[in-house]
């Protein structure tokens, strides 16, 4: 049994009976999960309890590599009122991936300057125009936190970079193409303590403007950054809460188990 | 249009790796078709058994050049193969480590002079060396020009082919492996002799089969110095030919159609033997991957 | 007793490598010196811009028409087999990963590098030459192109699948197609692989004698004409060097001595290139 909670708030995305296959492997079994708007939702469970395969279906990860099959539904609820199931296989995944960002577990800056890897997805976009990337660049490195600290090397390379400043140039890039959803797969794992701070005030901020889910493997991090906590085990998802209410009374027992550390 | 340009890319790249396909099968098919007119004429078998080689009366055969190959190619291997084997071992279990890399260095640099200046430096200097110094120690004479002296340059030329992978391989054996034998008490001997060889025999071997590929199609660096003499040596310090010095020398004057058949057929009988080689060199590499 | 004989083996041991050690140096500084010292001394500026002089004159001519002939044939061979090499590397690694096709392109062109160069001169022959009725600087750069496109192809492909797969997900994240990642982002995270195997494979094709006989073959006069036999400077040290006059013996050496001075330098630019990306990535 699982207990999911009834979310009042508007929903951003809405996960319907999700199964995930990998060859004939099931990954993901029968996944509920309602998502609300400026938010942050953090998915918790021990190692290969399926949370990045689920944060990887939100943005048609799992396309890149032979063997995948959805079941159900993932439905993204849009700015203009219009709703669209992601696991459509019609629906232009292109397209969807410039709606919902993604930053992995360690940094990935392109072998470009700190300017050109911002002004990656815009220039996909279509972006042309000087002056228009160089104030979206700006603006998705201040929104990133990293403004002050890079403003007068963008046209350095990105390498150059601390690992903390390159996971929030991720950010930045992930975020100028300004999507409405934001995925987190456990960002701030090759992170030292002071730059996960920095992240973690980062994502508590960036609500404001999008959705965001972390996978996180930290239960203090989920605690500290996410307004709705989901469990997973086993590749199901056994509680999905508010953060408080989940940490202070689960429903189930094996989420009680798992957060108080009487695990395996 | 986003589709279409991704598609594009897509087989504009497998357009290209399917040309390389179709250059192997065009060369092996354009040797073969060109080669037809003499395997037609004397018949393959009999052709590479042949001694004779007489343009003027259109008996070609290849024994003579098969052989000059075969011998030069297996000289210059046991030449070089004991002293690319020791170079590798010096440079990664003996050289200190601060000459190490100039070494290295020297050793590469060694691999990547062209084949013709190998040539041109074996017919000014070492010839005259062998003449002089080396064959005077066998009780023989020799303007230098000799089955020896092209065997000798070979070696010189594959020996730092080898001895990089071979220092690459042993570089490759986990420490542990090599401390455990020493915690024993074994000397850098016994260590390079029963652990470090066994471990990377499979390397090394493969290792030889390619340079003995190189060897067998090199052509710059003997043609000098092999004299290009018709028959079957009787003794290495004098003058044979090879399969690639014959093409070399010969081809663009070959004046009838059997003529440049027969040097085609030459260049075929080498192109499946260096396929043979480089095949062999696979299965070993690959027997390793799949141990590994 | 056994004690002794294990010291005297291990010592016997130190003595042949490091006899070996010396072996392969002394052969390296011999062939060195001889190129330099020769070269030195036959050196003069006017190699640069005379032609070739006539047999036995005192006059030491130039190579001016086979240095240019060389950088055209070379030229033309990089512009050819780059692109070529670089694309169907790129399939392998990027499109055909470890289907069965592609594993059976992988053997085949590994095949390819070990062809004897003078084959591949041979097959030019056979398509370019005589088909045409002429030698030509074309052939040639074909032939050398051939050569250096499966040193290209195991590079890039080496090079590309080194790249972290999180970086090529990081690419498709932001909603880039295939050939954008694959441009935009893996060939620059694999460029200083790439660029090094591109100089390598120069450096060796610079240097081939071979697969030139047959196809380009050889000019004594300069010559720009791509469908007329040109002059390359191994054919010059070639024909040179093996000829009984003591003023083309002269130019072999300085023709040598300029080339192996090319080469090298290639070589040490390809090691300087993946040097400096190793100190920069870690």
């Amino acid at each position: 049994m699982a207990y999911i909670v009834d979310v009042k708030e508007p929903l951003r995305l809405k996960v319907d009976n999700l199964n995930f296959f990998y060859g004939d492997k099931k990954i993901l079994h029968d996944i509920n999960m309602p998502i609300p708007k400026n938010k942050v939702v953090a998915l918790i469970g021990p190692s290969g309890c399926g949370k990045t395969t689920l944060l990887r279906c939100f943005n048609r990860m799992h396309d890149l590599y032979p063997g995948n099959r959805y079941e159900g539904n993932i439905w993204l609820f849009e700015e203009d009122g219009k709703k669209i199931n992601i696991l459509d296989k019609k629906i232009d995944v292109l397209k969807l991936r410039s709606k919902i960002g993604m930053v992995f577990q360690k940094p990935t800056p392109f072998p470009m300057s700190i300017f050109d890897n911002v002004a990656f997805g815009l220039r996909l976009k279509g972006i042309k125009n000087k002056t228009e990337l160089e104030d979206r660049v700006e603006k998705a490195l201040k929104d990133a936190a990293l403004w002050d600290e890079v403003k007068d090397e963008l046209h350095k390379s990105a390498y150059s970079l601390s690992g903390g400043q390159q996971q929030r140039l991720c950010i930045a890039r992930a975020i100028a193409v300004e999507p409405e959803v934001l995925l987190l797969d456990e960002p701030t794992s090759a992170l030292d303590p002071i730059s996960t701070a920095k992240i973690e005030e980062l994502i508590v901020d960036l609500k404001d403007k999008l959705t965001i889910l972390i996978v996180t493997h930290n239960m203090q991090q989920a605690g500290r950054v996410s307004d709705y906590t989901g469990f997973m085990y086993m590749g199901k998802l056994i509680e999905f809460n508010k953060t408080k209410e989940m940490f202070i009374s689960p429903k189930e027992k094996l989420t009680e188990k798992y957060i108080t550390g009487r695990f395996g | 249009m986003k589709k279409i340009l991704d598609n594009f890319y897509k087989y504009l790249t497998l357009f290209a790796a399917i040309f390389v396909i179709l250059i192997v099968l065009g060369i092996f098919i354009s040797l073969y078709l060109n080669s037809k007119l003499a395997i037609d004429t004397f018949g393959f078998i009999k052709f590479a058994l042949s001694k004779v080689w007489n343009p003027s009366k259109e008996i070609y055969g290849g024994l003579p050049a098969i052989f000059g190959t075969i011998v030069s190619t297996i000289l210059a291997l046991l030449i070089a193969t004991p002293i690319a084997l020791g170079i590798g071992i010096f440079l990664s279990e003996i050289c200190p480590q601060k000459f190490k890399n100039p070494f290295s260095t020297a050793i590469e640099l060694l691999a990547a002079i062209p084949s013709i200046i190998y040539g041109m430096w074996a017919l000014f200097f070492l010839a005259p060396f062998v003449s002089k110094y080396i064959a005077p120690l066998f009780g023989a004479h020799t303007t230098g020009i000799c089955i020896f002296t092209a065997s000798l340059v070979l070696a010189i030329m594959i020996i730092p082919y080898i001895a990089a992978i071979v220092r690459d391989a042993i570089d490759n054996v986990p420490n542990v492996l090599k401390e455990s034998a020493y915690g024993l008490g074994a000397n850098k001997y016994e260590v390079v002799r029963h652990v470090i060889l066994p471990y990377t025999k499979t390397v090394i071997l493969g290792a030889i089969i390619l340079a003995l590929g190189r060897a067998l199609g090199e052509t710059m660096a003997v043609t000098f110095v092999m004299g290009n003499v018709f028959k079957i040596p009787q003794s290495l310090f004098e003058p044979g030919t090879s399969i690639t010095v014959k093409i070399a020398n010969e081809f663009n004057e070959a004046y009838t159609d059997l003529y440049t058949s027969s040097l085609f057929l030459l260049g075929f009988i080498l192109f499946i033997m260096s396929f043979a080689f480089i095949s062999l060199a696979k299965v070993f590499i690959l027997k390793r991957k799949i141990k590994a | 007793m056994g004690e002794k004989i294990r010291k005297i083996k291990n010592i016997l041991f130190y003595v042949f490598t490091i006899f070996s050690a010396v072996f392969g140096l002394f052969f390296l500084f011999w062939i060195l010196f001889t190129i330099v010292i020769k070269g030195i001394t036959n050196f003069n500026f006017q190699v640069f811009f005379k032609d070739a002089p006539p047999p036995g004159s005192e006059d030491l001519g130039g190579l001016r028409y086979a240095i240019v002939g060389h950088f055209i044939i070379v030229g033309l061979a990089i512009l050819i087999g780059i692109p070529i090499g670089v694309l169907a590397g790129t399939y392998l690694a990027e499109y055909g990963k470890d289907s069965k096709i592609t594993n059976i392109i992988r053997t085949l062109s590994d095949i390819l590098t070990s062809v004897p160069s003078i084959i591949v001169g041979l097959f030019i022959y056979a398509i370019l030459v005589k088909p045409f009725g002429s030698f030509s600087a074309i052939a040639g750069a074909v032939a050398l192109a051939i050569l250096m496109i499966p040193i290209i192809v195991r590079v890039t492909d080496d090079m590309l699948s080194m790249v972290p797969k999180e970086l090529r997900e990081a690419a498709y994240a932001l909603g880039a197609p295939k050939w954008i990642v694959i441009t935009k982002v893996t060939y620059r995270a694999a460029l200083a692989g790439i660029l090094t195997g591109i100089a390598l494979a120069v450096a060796r094709i610079a240097g081939e004698t071979a697969p030139l006989i047959f196809t380009s073959f050889n000019n004594n006069y300069f010559s720009l004409d791509l469908t007329k036999p040109m002059a390359s400077l191994t054919m010059t040290i070639y024909q040179f060097a093996g000829s009984p006059f003591k003023n083309w013996q002269a130019l072999a050496w300085v023709g040598a001595f300029i080339l192996t001075i090319f080469v090298l330098a290639l070589n040490l630019l390809g090691k300087y290139i993946a040097h400096k990306k190793a100190h920069k990535m870690r």
